[in-house]
């Protein structure tokens, strides 16, 4: 089956089985996201790709795309709930963008970016979160998890390893490994694995290969996250 | 004012300018006004030797270069070297002919900045000139000519700069084992068409300065001026050498007190010394003691410190400011300035040098070799020597850090120069504005990292307390912006 509904007034084709976030970017919208990836099944966690439809407050990566339906997404409220939430991200992690290798490249930020946010707004919490650097080939830089579980589902689903997972609860929450020591080292993990690439900021990083790429020719220096399809930056 | 007249009184300018931060400046009166004792202090703490552990060694070089925003290269580099020897990786030519490019637009750049924009203006104007005329704008509608090569010198230097780090400030060019990217044969050209222009350019700053100089010689000579031993790099033949080379040392008077040194082994000649009363530390000569042992760094030690410079017309103008001073070495704050200028023509050379090079444009830019879990990078700042030593562990966190600044090598001198100019100028116990601005003077012929000019461009704001010696105030001035 195939069908419209409208974006912001427009209208945009779907196939039977899509969400509205997968319909938009095929057809070249952008709706802000973090936790969804176009490999992986939807999650809507992060709540950032929220639009309203027919008056509710849905993510877009699990609201079934329908026909006729009407979907408002580049509105002030929405653009405001979103800054919020990305805001809320920021200030609950440590992101040290100017000092960070994954700038340029980091979806947070470049959502950041496309969302102008100008300042974290909220009280930072500064956690504690020592790095894992036991692995031999990959870092793990815990100050910068956004809890996407991107990393999760790769690990389980691609690599069929399940090396990553979420522990604890409410602000608790945060990334373990699949070890008993609780290091990366004692986990299966390898530096070939899908779950190594997938992080959409810097958690996850291949050792000794930060800032290989010179300023100007990173993901996001090439074109921002909210261009037309033709020119934004792919991570 | 109290009845009873305590025996001292302790005058405290603070806070005196900003290096990312604070400082002031204390002196003690005693009671018929005479400057017992000055002080120069930095009470801020920046804590990168701390935060620095635990990180990655790959994300030093960016994140310790944000311990400046006037020379940032600097730190980018002396980062870069010691964890090449971490690595156990020696540059490739290609790399070492990028960073050197880097490291040379980068003196040519805060050194036009250090001049024209901030210290010109005392210059030109005089140290108590109406405040409102020591800023750049001044300086550009009397001498418009000067201002606009100023500004155009530095705008070359940070071209260099953004063109082998990607940016003007804060890039990220250089990685530990090489650099990210050489130079495109276009952006190449580029800079050597301008180059023609920016050489004659820096050539009349030295002139302007040495007129300057010689116009009021014995001011010029005598203010701040306060002995001390000399640090600097030279290269292995006594060469003026900016990026690598070995460490030489020389007493106030010129004698050799080291030379040759590996600067690896810099622990076995320096030692630091705390003081209670400022954050930054007192190197000194380790040999010679914390009181005999001090010295200066920057381009009055470099100039003074080398053999002799590779390239003609610098070295031209170092054998004329040699001879101006009889063959004696000079301890002029503001003589600073002049050695200054000379070194900010000499870069000018060598960014035409380091463009010739075929090496420039290759494309070997990484190099490993064996871990060594340690290294010690150092180079010359445009304001001085800069150390930098880290210890990684196997797990490639950093694990130590130790980091001295050219600000921390002239700390002493600073501190001795302040007295001077206090003594000669403090006349009773009510500071008045022209003497903070004297004072803000022979700082700012050290570094302009500490000189309230630094980002506001003589609109820092300074406030002078008198009080007695039970700490009651007795007076106050305030000084808020040019």
């Amino acid at each position: 089956m195939k069908g419209t509904f409208t974006l912001d007034g427009s209208e945009v084709p779907f196939h039977e089985g899509q969400t509205v976030l997968e319909a938009a970017r095929d057809a070249g919208r952008y709706i802000p996201h973090l936790c969804a990836h176009p490999e992986f099944e939807p999650h809507g966690s992060c709540r950032v790709c929220t639009v309203k439809a027919e008056g509710r407050m849905a993510a877009a990566c699990t609201l079934p795309a329908r026909e006729g339906l009407a979907v408002e997404s580049a509105t002030d409220e929405l653009r405001e709930l979103r800054r919020g939430l990305v805001q809320l991200l920021f200030v609950e992690g440590n992101h040290f963008c100017p000092s960070c290798e994954k700038s340029g490249d980091c979806q947070l930020q470049a959502v950041g970016y496309a969302l102008e946010v100008r300042s974290l707004h909220f009280p930072q919490l500064f956690p504690d979160r020592p790095l894992d650097a036991s692995h031999p080939d990959v870092l793990l830089d815990f100050n910068r998890c956004i809890l996407c579980e991107l990393c999760v589902r790769a690990s389980a689903e691609v690599d069929h390893k399940s090396v990553f997972a979420l522990g604890g609860r409410g602000i608790d929450k945060h990334l373990i490994v699949n070890a008993e020591s609780g290091r990366l080292a004692d986990t299966s993990l390898s530096v070939t694995d899908t779950a190594v690439g997938v992080c959409p900021v810097g958690v996850i990083l291949k050792k000794g290969r930060g800032f290989t790429v010179p300023l100007g020719q990173r993901t996001y220096d090439r074109a921002p996250i909210d261009a037309p399809p033709e020119k934004a930056g792919k991570p | 004012m109290t009845e009873a007249q305590p025996a001292t009184r302790r005058v405290a300018i603070d806070p005196l300018t900003r290096v990312e931060g604070h400082g002031k400046i204390t002196l003690r009166l005693g009671e018929d006004g005479k400057v017992l004792q000055a002080r120069l202090h930095i009470v801020e703490f920046r804590g990168f030797e701390r935060f620095i552990q635990g990180r990655p060694y790959w994300e030093v070089p960016v994140m310790v270069q944000r311990l400046c925003g006037i020379c940032p290269v600097s730190h980018h580099l002396a980062a870069s070297k010691a964890l090449d020897v971490v690595l156990g990786a020696t540059p490739t030519p290609t790399a070492n002919a990028v960073r050197r490019l880097m490291h040379y637009g980068q003196i040519l750049q805060s050194h036009a900045l250090h001049f024209f924009h901030l210290a010109s203006p005392d210059l030109l104007f005089g140290f108590d000139s109406e405040a409102g005329r020591r800023n750049l704008q001044a300086v550009a509608a009397e001498y418009p000519e000067l201002a606009r090569q100023g500004v155009l010198l530095r705008r070359f230097g940070q071209e260099v700069i953004r063109i082998t780090a990607g940016k003007r400030v804060h890039g990220t060019g250089s990685l530990p084992g090489g650099v990210n990217k050489a130079v495109t044969a276009a952006d190449r050209d580029a800079l050597a068409a301008a180059l023609p222009e920016v050489l004659g350019w820096a050539r009349e700053g030295v002139a302007l300065v040495k007129r300057l100089h010689r116009e009021r010689w014995e001011l010029y000579e005598s203010f701040g001026s306060a002995e001390s031993g000399l640090l600097s790099l030279v290269g292995r033949d006594g060469r003026l050498e900016l990026y690598d080379g070995v460490l030489r040392a020389r007493s106030a008077h010129g004698a050799l007190l080291l030379d040759g040194v590996d600067p690896a082994r810099y622990r076995e000649h320096f030692a630091e010394e705390v003081k209670p009363w400022s954050y930054m530390k007192f190197p000194y000569l380790t040999a010679l003691g914390p009181e005999r042992g001090t010295y200066k760094v920057g381009p009055l030690a470099r100039l003074q410190n080398c053999d002799f410079i590779h390239t003609p017309l610098a070295e031209a103008e170092r054998v004329e400011f040699r001879e101006a001073h009889h063959g004696e070495l000079t301890h002029a704050p503001l003589a600073y300035h002049w050695a200054r200028l000379v070194e900010l023509l000499h870069a000018a050379e060598v960014v035409g040098e380091l463009l010739a090079a075929p090496e420039l444009l290759g494309s070997e830019l990484l190099a490993r070799g064996e871990r060594t879990g340690e290294g010690v990078g150092v180079i010359e700042a445009p304001r001085g020597t800069l150390i930098h030593h880290y210890r990684v562990g196997a797990d490639d966190l950093v694990t130590s850090c130790n980091l001295i600044v050219s600000t921390t090598h002239n700390n002493q001198a600073m501190n001795d120069a302040v007295a001077q100019v206090a003594r000669r100028y403090l006349d009773g116990v009510e500071p008045t504005e022209p003497l903070l601005n004297h004072l803000e003077v022979a700082i700012r012929a050290f570094d302009p990292c500490l000189s309230c000019a630094t980002h506001a461009l003589g609109k820092m704001p300074l406030e002078v307390v008198v009080v007695d010696a039970g700490g009651a105030e007795v007076g106050r001035a305030e000084k808020r912006g040019g």
